[in-house]
């Protein structure tokens, strides 16, 4: 989708403003929902991609102004309403007032802790030959899906040079809908910055993107 | 806020899906096993030993989990090395992706808006507002995080750390060198 979030290549935002000794968390809260994130996750309520749409999806002055983590809690909150485990009458509520809808891996507890301090793996079984190898001349498809999208928009319509291929992974456009994990061959694709912004561009400078196969074609 | 994600987790308990143990249990996992030291000490290691500087290379994967405790890695780490010929930068002009079991969780500035527009359009002049800059004519090569591999920066070994031992190394090793935003600290400097 053409939201807020897919913010390559925007002005106005001002200047990058490291916070020096920076905590972990600014406040208790905040380590609460990456927690609660990564358990409901864990427990199969959504998968990674489901989880970056809700909060893609959150209104746009809400994602502008809202800290990070509360943009993870908002965004847990839509869609865990929305897959039917909790109801906005609990929210209101603050308790619990409708039985649970069972999670495809059960309840969240200690001994799994582990599990999820371990990185996923999204790797897959290619269904087909690679369309594309290092050297290849590539253009970012001109394609402007309304739902979950891992193409930015400031690379659509632009050509540049696969230079490495990652593999075949899960597929986060009908990942994040449900639809199945899709694999599909994924490319780091690099593109010169006078493509990307114009002949102003510094010529120093190269930024490459990570592309499924579907958001590529030959040029 | 508090309130409001008190009521969530209160929620989400009363219902059986967590045990607020285990939240407790995850918290306290990001707070104490993850950070930029797992980095450094690859950093440090691929700075002493050639042939893990070229498996690191060729394979990140592969090569962290050969050292046992950083076996949580994953499949999809990719590490790109610095040199006087080419800069390296990571952003996520998306979302926030990072890599976290080298680097621990990121910065406020990494997630916020103004890295994650201007890092692929004018990559110079976020490394000014860090204070920061690198030679005109060296490449600035930026790695927009837009799937699931995960990028380390390989910062290029500061001079007068000759013999340095792999633990002193890493010490040097900052975490905004390895997104690209800072170089190594110098050697002798004050810290």
């Amino acid at each position: 989708m053409n939201g807020v979030h897919d913010m390559g290549g925007m002005d106005g935002y001002g200047k990058v403003e490291p916070e020096p000794n920076e905590p972990m968390f600014h406040t208790e809260w905040e380590g609460r929902v990456l927690a609660m994130v990564r358990a409901m996750g864990a427990a199969g309520a959504f998968n990674i991609d489901t989880s970056r749409f809700y909060r893609e999806s959150l209104p746009p002055e809400v994602y502008i102004t809202s800290s990070y983590y509360r943009k993870w809690f908002l965004g847990l909150q839509d869609n865990l309403i929305a897959k039917g485990y909790i109801t906005a009458e609990e929210v209101a509520a603050a308790h619990a007032v409708t039985p649970p809808k069972p999670l495809k891996h059960g309840k969240f507890t200690v001994d799994q802790v582990e599990r999820v301090m371990v990185r996923g793996k999204f790797g897959r079984t290619p269904p087909a030959a690679a369309k594309f190898k290092p050297g290849d001349r590539v253009r970012a498809r001109n394609i402007n899906p309304t739902t979950h999208t891992r193409l930015p928009r400031y690379v659509r319509g632009h050509v540049g040079v696969v230079e490495l291929n990652l593999g075949c992974s899960v597929y986060p456009d009908t990942a994040s809908m449900e639809a199945g994990e899709n694999p599909q061959w994924l490319y780091t694709v690099v593109f010169d910055s006078a493509e990307l912004w114009g002949p102003g561009a510094d010529p120093t400078v190269k930024v490459s993107v990570d592309a499924f196969e579907p958001y590529l074609e030959p040029a | 806020m508090e309130l409001r994600v008190r009521a969530l987790e209160t929620i989400l308990s009363e219902k059986g899906y967590v045990d607020p143990a285990a939240l407790d249990a995850i918290v306290q996992a990001y707070e104490t096993k993850i950070g930029p030291h797992n980095g450094a000490q690859v950093v440090a290691k691929a700075w002493s030993d050639p042939a893990f500087k070229q498996a690191l290379l060729e394979d990140a994967s592969k090569a962290v989990s050969t050292l046992g405790h950083f076996s949580r890695v994953g499949d999809h780490l990719v590490a790109v090395e610095n040199t006087p010929q080419r800069h390296n930068m990571v952003v996520c002009t998306l979302c926030s992706c990072y890599p976290w079991e080298m680097l621990g969780l990121p910065p406020i500035w990494y997630k916020a808006a103004p890295y994650r527009s201007r890092a692929v359009k004018d990559p110079r002049g976020v490394l000014a507002d860090f204070g920061v800059s690198v030679p005109k004519e060296t490449e600035i090569r930026v790695w927009d995080s837009t799937a699931e591999t995960r990028f380390l920066v390989l910062p290029m070994r500061p001079a007068g750390t000759e013999g340095w031992s792999e633990a002193q190394l890493a010490e040097i090793v900052t975490r905004d060198s390895m997104i690209g935003t800072g170089f190594p600290k110098t050697p002798g400097a004050p810290s």
